[in-house]
């Protein structure tokens, strides 16, 4: 890459929302108090909309510029340098970030604004205001660090942020619990992100090229060939490691278990954390650092593989849910299984794109959810909807658009992007067929659940009337009444709008990277090419003049299943022709089961690794007690005796011998006492016996 | 028989004994201080015989004089001694004086 333009308003897209978050959360009580939640929207509202703004101007700039130069730097201070590690705060923009930006701030502006109607009854909102904004501030410094720490500084922070807004009621506590059931898998992944980026500047410092300043490890990378770590070669050591961390951020096998119930959140931050940014946070990872993925074909081959399952088990579990929410939960994990299996294969660009196409009608979608919950006070058993087609029109023809991109129906912009990976994984040299498989397989049964959605939720009767005391649904996230229903109306405009604007982008995205086999021209992948320029092997997309006429079959393949899918969810679900308790009650019931409980994976944490700790830690505290304690008690207690044993010897030999010389002088003094008789008599018997003694000794 | 030297000894002998014997056994106070004149006269006779019998001079019996008038003087100090004893214990016994005993 060469030298970059150096400018000073990158800061600003990421310091306007920290700003945001800064007021309205130190403020906010006061502020909503004062001048009411309108403030408080709009504290909240512009940052991100000036952020946006801001945006669109680097990505303008960058378009003025030759593709090999297109790189905007904003250094900001000086940061850490502390022996061979040089660190500084910087943003910089490439035609990855700019992509990622224009997401996190578009995308989430529009979330920002559905919120104003979603969450306008909510005491909290400035709390959620403020969180949000902190959350953006977080994702953009992922998005836009220059350095791999600058960027972990942002994952973490989307982590807390996800945390606090998945707890945002905290007052139940299954959903504080969620919270940190997100934030505690989330650490496990990090820890093997922060694994990964020691050892890479580690095993570059034995060489004296220790940076993590991503721009320089795209020169460095190849300096990593041939040196190990702990015995296993750097690149593959390493790149595992980040791929563990994107595991827990984008919640993949077999760390996926927070999604599902983060959405015990609101539904707008479902929308934007779990559809569109944070998630997506891994698959950026990854393309950012494709030049040492691609050094690392082993980890390239274990990321596809797990992904496609994750993507199929996924799915699978999504056809058996029916808390609207939570398919679209195991849907976004299977959608992002998608984008991995894309990296993993080595078309970084086709893996970029869904991520982008995804962010638009993956958020339509869960915005779309939102605005039936909301129109049915909190409820969300799609067993109880119904019918809301004719209560709900435009929520209902955004969210039919955004279910047509998800199957990937051309011409909406799931085909583009989901047929573009499934092709590349079937011809790129590091795909397989396996692979190709698994994942056209997957695509029929989220064709299948996704519509099954759509008609459980918008066709037929209403069944909200029908369950009047029905039993309690534990997925309903605020715990309502559930007594009859009244008929659901259409959500406000500022609710309806955005779901149009991603609507219509769901529709017309696609077209930025039609395949040069349909007579497009790749727009989006070659935007993308400086980036990857540095990546050794990559698939190398339809540059060529000759189609392969397998691409054609595929992608009539891939529609046909698409279509089944659909029409398989029409005659179960919409034109009741064949009834789904053929399928649930197949084989005992017992495949339905398994399903419907997610194959039981939370319960096998919650059994070993859950108890395990546990039980460590109860060892440890026993040990901690009872050894522990026991030798500090034991010290006090020798101490204590031996202060018994010398006031012992004080109390009886040395006053015994202070008291035997008083005794021993009372002796003598009776004795001596005795002489004095007080008889003249006895004195004068002594004279004289004394003066013959005398005597005697003279005469000798 | 010639009454040599030692005759004169020998009764002062026995006056000192009888003296000595006086002053260990009597009670009486004034009886001690007979006994002690008893032993002072028979030092006397001894000086005397001496003076007689052997050096010639008459430095004895000087000195002889010289005891009988510190004998007096004694007497008179040991009688002061008994009136103060009279005054104090209202007897003269010396088995009641005992009031120094340890």
């Amino acid at each position: 890459m060469s030298h970059p333009i150096e400018v000073h308003y990158l800061r600003w897209i990421v310091l306007l929302p920290l700003l945001g978050a800064a007021v309205n959360g130190l403020l906010g009580v006061l502020i909503q108090r004062r001048f009411g939640k309108r403030a408080i929207s709009f504290v909240a509202c512009a940052p991100v909309v000036i952020a946006f703004l801001l945006a669109v101007t680097a990505f303008s700039r960058l378009v003025s510029l030759e593709p090999e130069h297109r790189f905007l730097l904003d250094r900001v201070s000086q940061w850490i340098h502390v022996g061979h590690l040089n660190v500084d705060i910087a943003f910089w923009v490439d035609p990855l970030s700019a992509v990622m930006i224009l997401v996190v701030t578009g995308i989430g502006g529009l979330i920002h604004f559905y919120s104003v109607g979603y969450m306008a009854d909510e005491e909290g909102y400035w709390r959620y205001f403020a969180y949000l904004n902190l959350f953006t501030a977080a994702m953009l410094t992922l998005v836009l660090g220059d350095s791999l720490l600058l960027l972990f500084v942002g994952w973490e922070g989307v982590g807390l942020c996800s945390y606090a807004l998945i707890g945002f009621w905290y007052g139940e506590w299954k959903n504080a619990s969620a919270g940190s059931k997100a934030f505690i898998v989330n650490r496990v992944g990090d820890f093997g992100f922060v694994l990964g980026m020691f050892a890479l500047f580690w095993v570059l410092d034995k060489t004296g090229q220790g940076t993590l300043v991503v721009r320089e490890l795209a020169e460095r990378a190849h300096l990593l060939d041939g040196q190990h770590v702990w015995g296993w070669p750097a690149a593959t050591f390493i790149t595992l490691m980040m791929f563990v961390g994107a595991t827990g951020k984008s919640a993949q096998i077999p760390l996926y278990v927070w999604l599902p119930d983060a959405m015990a959140g609101p539904t707008p931050v479902s929308a934007l954390i779990h559809a569109a940014t944070m998630v997506t946070a891994g698959v950026y990872m990854i393309a950012r650092l494709n030049f040492l993925f691609d050094r690392a074909p082993e980890t390239l081959h274990v990321i596809a593989a797990i992904r496609v399952a994750t993507a199929f088990v996924a799915a699978t579990i999504g056809v058996a849910q029916n808390d609207i929410k939570k398919v679209l939960a195991y849907s976004t994990v299977s959608q992002l299984g998608f984008m991995f299996v894309a990296m993993g294969v080595g078309a970084y660009e086709a893996g970029v794109f869904h991520l982008f196409t995804h962010a638009f009608f993956k958020a339509c979608l869960f915005l779309g959810s939102g605005s039936v919950i909301h129109a049915m006070h909190h409820e969300q058993d799609m067993r109880r909807m119904g019918g809301l087609r004719r209560y709900m029109p435009r929520t209902y023809a955004t969210f039919l658009i955004a279910t047509l991109a998800i199957a990937g129906l051309p011409p909406f912009a799931g085909f583009f992007s989901k047929d573009e990976i499934l092709w590349k994984a079937f011809s790129s040299p590091h795909g397989s067929t396996i692979v190709w498989l698994v994942g056209t397989v997957t695509a029929g049964i989220t064709a299948f659940y996704m519509f099954r959605q759509v008609f459980m939720v918008f066709f037929g009767d209403f069944r909200g009337a029908d369950h009047a005391h029905g039993a309690h649904e534990p997925d309903a996230d605020h715990g309502h009444g559930h007594g009859a229903h009244p008929l659901p109306h259409e959500s406000p405009s500022i609710m309806t709008l955005p779901l149009v604007v991603l609507a219509a982008g769901a529709i017309l995205v696609g077209f930025l990277n039609v395949p040069t086999a349909l007579g497009g021209s790749h727009v989006f992948e070659t935007w993308l090419e400086p980036v990857m320029e540095h990546a050794g092997i990559q698939a190398r997309h339809g540059l060529e003049h000759v189609h392969d006429p397998t691409e054609y079959v595929l992608m009539l393949l891939s529609v046909l299943v698409a279509l089944g899918g659909i029409g398989a969810a029409w005659l179960m679900y919409a034109a009741k022709t064949v009834d789904p308790a053929i399928f649930s009650d197949a084989w005992g019931g017992v495949p339905y089961r398994l399903v419907y409980n997610k194959y039981w994976v939370d319960e096998i944490y919650e059994a070993t690794v859950v108890r395990g700790v546990i039980l460590l830690s109860r060892g440890l505290a026993a040990f901690d007690r009872v050894v522990v304690d026991g030798l500090v008690n034991a010290v006090g207690t020798i101490a204590r005796l031996a202060s018994a044993a010398n006031g012992l010897f004080d109390k009886y030999v040395i006053d015994g011998l202070v008291n035997l010389i008083g005794a021993v002088m009372l002796w003598l003094g009776n004795r001596a006492r005795q002489v004095q008789t007080g008889h003249i008599y006895s004195y004068l018997y002594v004279i004289v016996i004394g003066f013959v003694v005398v005597m005697f000794a003279r005469l000798m | 028989m010639t009454i040599g030297l030692h005759h004169y000894l020998v009764v002062s002998l026995i006056v000192f004994c009888c003296g000595l014997f006086t002053v260990l056994t009597r009670r009486n106070a004034i009886g001690i201080l007979m006994g002690v004149e008893l032993i002072l006269n028979s030092a006397n006779i001894n000086y005397i015989a001496f003076s007689r019998f052997g050096s010639g001079s008459y430095d004895g019996q000087v000195f002889a004089i010289f005891v009988i008038m510190l004998a007096a003087a004694e007497a008179t100090i040991g009688l002061a001694i008994v009136l103060g004893i009279y005054r104090t214990f209202d007897t003269i016994d010396v088995e009641a004086t005992d009031t120094l005993r340890g």
